[in-house]
């Protein structure tokens, strides 16, 4: 396929220049910046993120950079530590999405018809639904704890790798080094593992950066609605609910947000960054079968 | 059958129809995933002693019988309307609902519209400007449009614009002291048009618009990011070319080549941003104090009051639907290719 050709040879000859736009730059050191705050969070931060001293709701100044919440704790060290649960759950979750539903869709697209239809009509039921709305429904059924938010998130989010995976190796599924594979006498999941699945991850790659910003976002709405992290986990989203008791200090809610957001806002670049740098033709096949 | 339009309706309204009944079963299967015994939360202590009272409760809600035939008495009761109570106010979940949807129609009305005028404008000057200033900066905008978390853009929006600045009225949907039109549609801004109570429509409108700003940042960006590409694609097509080699004016080339084919595609997006509206609301009508779907999802979510928000998510899940279908019908009418797929 001439896809498959295109896109390993795009890469090389176009990587660099992409990448040396500002929004790759600001995008790269900005997420650079803040996997370094997650791994050294107890080096960096200056008091204890649970600590909780007087004075309480201090505004942001010398000793406390950006201040304290109700319970005197204070904000900048939370956030630091909030990067270690929110990041690397986000991650996680992402990586997770990619493996169950990139597995899924890919024995949709290779075995169809009726493991095809079970898996692609329970994408479409979940594609039913708004995200968020979705996500609230089986993070209330199963419990509000951090774990259940982030299997709720998940819940959402593999169909997407699923339509996607599936329309790549539904490509590449008759072409002849596929059947020459079978006609050889590889197994199906030799041939589905060796032959079909690296033509499909490039592309699957992009659509999970671009996917990280939106599961941040997500997990954090779900903590702001109580569903997530519990009190006093330094979570940002709960940080952020936090500051709605004490809506006039408004540096409680105000310092995490603006940390979701820098985060989102970092892999967004990024995966643009990396969605323009491959063959323009794959990125829109990925756009399209996304929807 | 003969029409290619109406087998295509007919296949999907019969689509849209099996996935409400999966909608009906993903809420019944959550709300029997939970933990916690239902007849707990819903007996006393002292009949909770009694097997005798225990037993008949379970029997005069279906609760003994095996759960496919409970399955199909919730679906029962939902052709009835009947939702369950909600734990919270003691009230059938079906009229709290009935009484917040309006509320939110306007809301998330209001944000689609705002978001398509500008999303869809911003995403032509994008790609006419493309690789240029404007498109660079209207690039770098819409993505952090997306990238930012709407519960807290609602919270420093209210901060801000109500608490300092004071441009914006507070929470609630009118001042406090007014009496709102008589209702008709439900929606206070058209209703105090319709019996011409401009004091009320200019207090609606104050209210709705800070609201209504931040859940409409979201789609503005998706909108913008999709329309763009949407446009650089059919500006590459032959004809387009052609269109302007043979020196039509760059309007004519502009709104009959080039945005009706891109309208379809943005179309599905606004369908998609339509969904994503409606999971906004649950974010920002809480801050605002929105009397509408979500604040009630907020305020159920918090409480872990089941019934209510499974009553959410059937009924956000139906309109959602609802939406979609029309979209894949405009969808069909504007692109004659669909049909026959």
């Amino acid at each position: 396929m001439k896809r498959a050709g295109l896109f390993a040879r795009t890469r090389v000859s176009r990587l660099p220049q992409a990448w040396r736009r500002p929004l790759a730059i600001v995008g790269t050191v900005v997420a650079l910046i803040w996997i370094v705050v997650a791994l050294a969070a107890p080096v960096l931060a200056p008091h204890d993120p649970l600590a909780q001293e007087l004075p309480r709701l201090a505004p942001p100044g010398p000793g406390h950079w950006l201040g304290t919440d109700q319970l005197g704790r204070d904000i900048l060290s939370r956030i630091m530590y909030g990067a270690r649960v929110s990041i690397p759950l986000t991650l996680l979750l992402v990586a997770l999405s990619v493996v169950i539903g990139g597995l899924l869709g890919a024995c949709a697209g290779y075995f169809g018809r009726w493991v095809d239809e079970t898996i692609m009509r329970l994408a479409d039921l979940v594609f039913a639904f708004p995200t968020v709305i979705l996500a609230m429904v089986v993070a209330a059924a199963l419990g509000a704890s951090l774990g259940n938010a982030v299997l709720a998130v998940l819940v959402v989010a593999w169909p997407a790798y699923a339509r996607v995976t599936r329309g790549l190796v539904l490509g590449v599924r008759e072409r002849e080094f596929v059947l020459s594979g079978r006609l050889l006498g590889f197994s199906a999941w030799r041939s589905l593992r060796v032959d079909v699945l690296p033509n499909v991850t490039g592309p699957v790659l992009v659509l999970a950066t671009l996917d990280i910003g939106t599961a941040l976002l997500l997990l954090s709405g779900l903590s702001f609605l109580g569903l997530g992290a519990k009190p006093p986990s330094p979570e940002w989203g709960a940080m952020v609910a936090g500051g709605v008791e004490v809506f006039d200090s408004w540096w409680v809610a105000t310092f995490p947000g603006l940390a979701i957001l820098t985060v989102v806002l970092a892999f967004n670049f990024l995966g643009d960054t990396l969605r323009d740098a491959l063959d323009p033709r794959t990125a829109r096949a990925i756009k399209e079968r996304a929807l | 059958m003969r029409s290619p339009l109406a087998r295509f309706l007919v296949r999907r309204i019969v689509t849209a129809v099996l996935l409400a009944l999966g909608i009906t079963l993903v809420t019944f299967v959550l709300t029997n995933l939970v933990p916690g015994d239902p007849v707990a939360a819903n007996l006393g202590q002292r009949a909770l002693g009694d097997p005798g009272i225990v037993a008949q409760w379970r029997a005069d809600h279906g609760l003994d019988r095996p759960l496919p035939q409970q399955y199909l008495l919730h679906l029962e009761g939902l052709l009835h309307g009947d939702l369950g109570t909600s734990q919270q106010s003691h009230r059938p979940v079906l009229d709290d609902l009935s009484e917040a949807v309006p509320a939110t129609l306007e809301l998330a009305g209001a944000a689609i519209l705002v978001s398509l005028i500008l999303g869809v404008g911003f995403g032509v000057i994008a790609a006419l400007r493309r690789d240029r200033i404007s498109d660079h900066v209207l690039r770098v905008l819409s993505l952090i449009g997306i990238s930012v978390p709407t519960f807290w853009l609602a919270l420093v929006a209210f901060y801000v614009f109500f608490f300092r600045l004071q441009i914006t009225p507070g929470s609630g949907r009118i001042d406090p002291g007014m009496t709102p039109p008589p209702q008709v549609t439900g929606l206070l801004t058209v209703d105090a048009l319709l019996s011409g109570r401009w004091d009320v429509l200019s207090s609606a409108v104050g209210h709705l618009a800070a609201p209504a700003l931040v859940l409409a940042l979201y789609t503005i960006g998706l909108l913008t990011r999709f329309t763009r590409s949407a446009v650089l694609e059919v500006l590459g097509q032959d004809y387009v070319r052609a269109a302007r080699a043979k020196g039509l004016p760059g309007r004519v080339v502009l709104f009959r080549y080039v945005l009706r084919p891109a309208l379809v595609p943005i179309i599905t997006v606004a369908g998609l941003a339509f969904g994503s509206l409606l999971s906004g609301t649950v974010l920002v009508e809480a801050v605002f104090a929105w009397p509408g779907v979500g604040q009630y999802a907020y305020k159920s979510a918090t409480t872990l009051d089941l019934p209510a928000v499974m009553g959410v998510g059937l009924v956000v899940g139906v309109v959602y639907l609802v939406i979609n279908l029309v979209v894949d019908v405009l969808y069909g009418v504007i692109d004659p290719r669909v049909r026959v797929s």
